[in-house]
């Protein structure tokens, strides 16, 4: 492998690792902040699914994120995800809520600019839609969810205790399942620009056959999972405290709805079950993490009786849908100039 | 717990589940044979089916004790429960201090043997009925408490009423003492019984209202 490609993708790396160390905390997070799941067996669980999201089904977000602007050139897509890390890194810095899918989107649209190649705008209002859709969709998941789980509870009479085990086993498996959700959604922010550009040889291993796709988001996963390895612990322990208490059945509704969303927006096996049955398709489109999550925690407020929702925090959202992309845009614009007219680099 | 436990699913939260209900268990056991042992008193003095029933209401006060222990150990070891531990917890001490009540007076009939008049007798008995029915509908809102949630304001109603009536009985029956004939000593001796008694309605209602928040807490 020529080690160039590895100098560029590190860009790629530093924004896995940024949205392992972020992001682990939307699936496990109020799990770990609950004390209903050990710091330690989140990790370990979010890790191996991240890995295995990213492999077996990142394909599908990364596809839309390739039509809307196909990176062919190594250190173009450096300068892409560069710039999506720089601005997560400044609104992660300003406390702002931030996500790397809108961020990327924001980088590639400023390489398009910079290269003089057309935005499809089609695919552009696409991937926005989606954004304001992801919330949205999560809150009115969570909403039909935590009724019908309370009706449950209420009816099926469990002993306190046993409820406590079954939570706990069912944050777990929605655990395992929203982070294998978020490798199959996001693996597309980290990598997904460098698919046109990276050209490695297929690889048999031990009966498997791993395409250059795979084998990028294998290494995109692993950044991932080293993310949340390595930092995620804190904001594991604070994100109960941003989003206000919230009970453990709660909880475990909002990691569901969080997990089923960020699936939708990534399965392609269900874009063709849909397909099969004559159903509007849901477009495969890397979303936000952090604002599924929210989605959700908020609707489950507002069944509540909203008094619990922190309406600084809506806005915050909406501004990363607005500024986020902007700012990326603009580093990814000026970083492209100076990559090829200071470091003489083809970025196209 | 047995090692067998670790390897089936649940294990650990079947035997918590049964530790628990055991301790209600050892509770209402505990009503039952205070009730009998005053009513014993009562009719036949402290002989020795009084001691029997004495006997009785100290080892399954300390069998609570044990479970009690244990439950509380389980809970804080493995961090279960969470976000109710402290409700729990709160309940099996403030649960177990009923069956210290029983203990007491029961202790107390044996050691001081009041000489209780025929007169005060029904008195008597009609307290230590309510007293006990109280505790029984507690017992019963406890267990809704860990089941249904919900039905816990029905039967800590039943305390309320429970504990009311108890407390004009008690008012009554010191009246009734007071009026008699009796020296001031008895009538001291006899009225600290009726307190003792009474006592237990008095603990089973604080704990009914605590037991009402952390309902409303799971229900929420």
């Amino acid at each position: 492998m020529d080690p160039t490609i590895i100098i560029f993708l590190s860009s790629g790396l530093f924004l896995g690792w940024a949205l392992g160390a972020n992001d682990a905390a939307n699936v496990f997070g109020t799990a770990v902040g609950t004390r209903m799941v050990r710091w330690g067996t989140a990790a370990v669980i979010c890790s191996i699914f991240v890995v295995l999201g990213a492999v077996i089904s990142g394909a599908g977000a990364s596809g839309t994120l390739g039509k809307l602007g196909a990176i062919t050139a190594l250190p173009g897509a450096f300068m892409t995800a560069l710039a999506a890390a720089i601005s997560v890194y400044i609104m992660t810095k300003a406390g702002l809520a931030v996500s790397t899918s809108q961020a990327i989107v924001g980088g590639i649209v400023g390489w398009n600019l910079f290269t003089g190649q057309p935005t499809d705008t089609k695919i552009l209002a696409t991937i926005v839609t989606t954004w304001v859709l992801c919330p949205v969709l999560a809150a009115i998941i969570a909403v039909i969810l935590y009724k019908a789980l309370r009706v449950y509870l209420r009816h099926a009479n469990l002993h306190l205790v046993r409820t406590d085990a079954y939570l706990r086993l069912g944050l777990l498996v929605a655990g395992a399942f929203g982070a294998y959700a978020l490798g199959a959604n996001n693996i597309a922010n980290v990598v997904g620009v460098f698919l046109p550009a990276v050209t490695f040889s297929p690889l048999e291993l031990g009966g498997f056959s791993f395409s250059a796709a795979q084998q990028l988001f294998l290494i995109g996963g692993l950044a991932i999972a080293f993310g949340v390895m390595t930092y995620s612990k804190g904001v594991m322990m604070t994100v109960g405290g941003g989003l206000g208490r919230i009970s453990p059945t709660a909880a475990f509704v909002a990691v569901v709805s969080h997990s089923i969303v960020l699936f939708a927006f990534a399965s392609r096996g269900l874009e063709s079950w849909l397909l099969s049955m004559g159903l509007p398709t849901i477009p495969l489109v890397p979303v936000s993490s952090s604002q599924a999550v929210v989605g959700a925690i908020v609707g489950i407020a507002i069944l509540q009786g909203a008094a619990g929702i922190r309406w600084r925090l809506l806005g915050t959202i909406v501004m990363g849908w607005v500024a986020t992309p902007i700012m990326a845009g603009f580093i990814s614009f000026f970083g492209l100039y100076f990559l090829q007219n200071v470091f003489d680099q083809r970025v196209f | 717990m047995s090692s067998l436990n670790k390897f089936r699913l649940f294990g650990r939260t079947r035997d918590l589940e049964g530790q628990i209900d055991e301790f209600l268990d050892k509770l209402s056991e505990s009503s039952v044979m205070f009730r009998l042992g005053v009513r014993t008193y009562l009719k036949e003095g402290a002989n020795g089916e009084f001691d029997v029933k004495l006997k009785a209401v100290n080892k399954l006060e300390s069998e609570a004790d044990t479970l009690r222990r244990n439950i509380e150990k389980e809970l804080y070891t493995h961090t279960l429960i969470p976000d109710a531990r402290g409700d729990v917890l709160g309940l099996i001490e403030t649960l177990d201090h009923v069956m210290n009540l029983f203990e007491g007076v029961m202790w107390s009939i044996s050691i001081e043997k009041p000489d209780i008049p025929g007169e005060f007798n029904s008195g008597f008995r009609k307290l230590t009925n309510m007293v006990v029915q109280a505790a029984d509908a507690l017992v019963l809102a406890a267990r809704a408490f860990f089941r249904t949630p919900h039905a816990v304001a029905d039967y800590n109603h039943k305390v309320i009423i429970f504990e009311k009536e108890a407390d004009k009985i008690s008012t009554q029956l010191k009246h009734d003492i007071f009026d008699s004939d009796l020296d001031l000593a008895r009538k001291i001796h006899l009225r600290n019984f009726v307190e003792q008694i009474d006592n237990v309605a008095d603990w089973a209602e604080d704990v009914a209202d605590r037991l009402a928040i952390y309902a409303i807490k799971r229900t929420v």
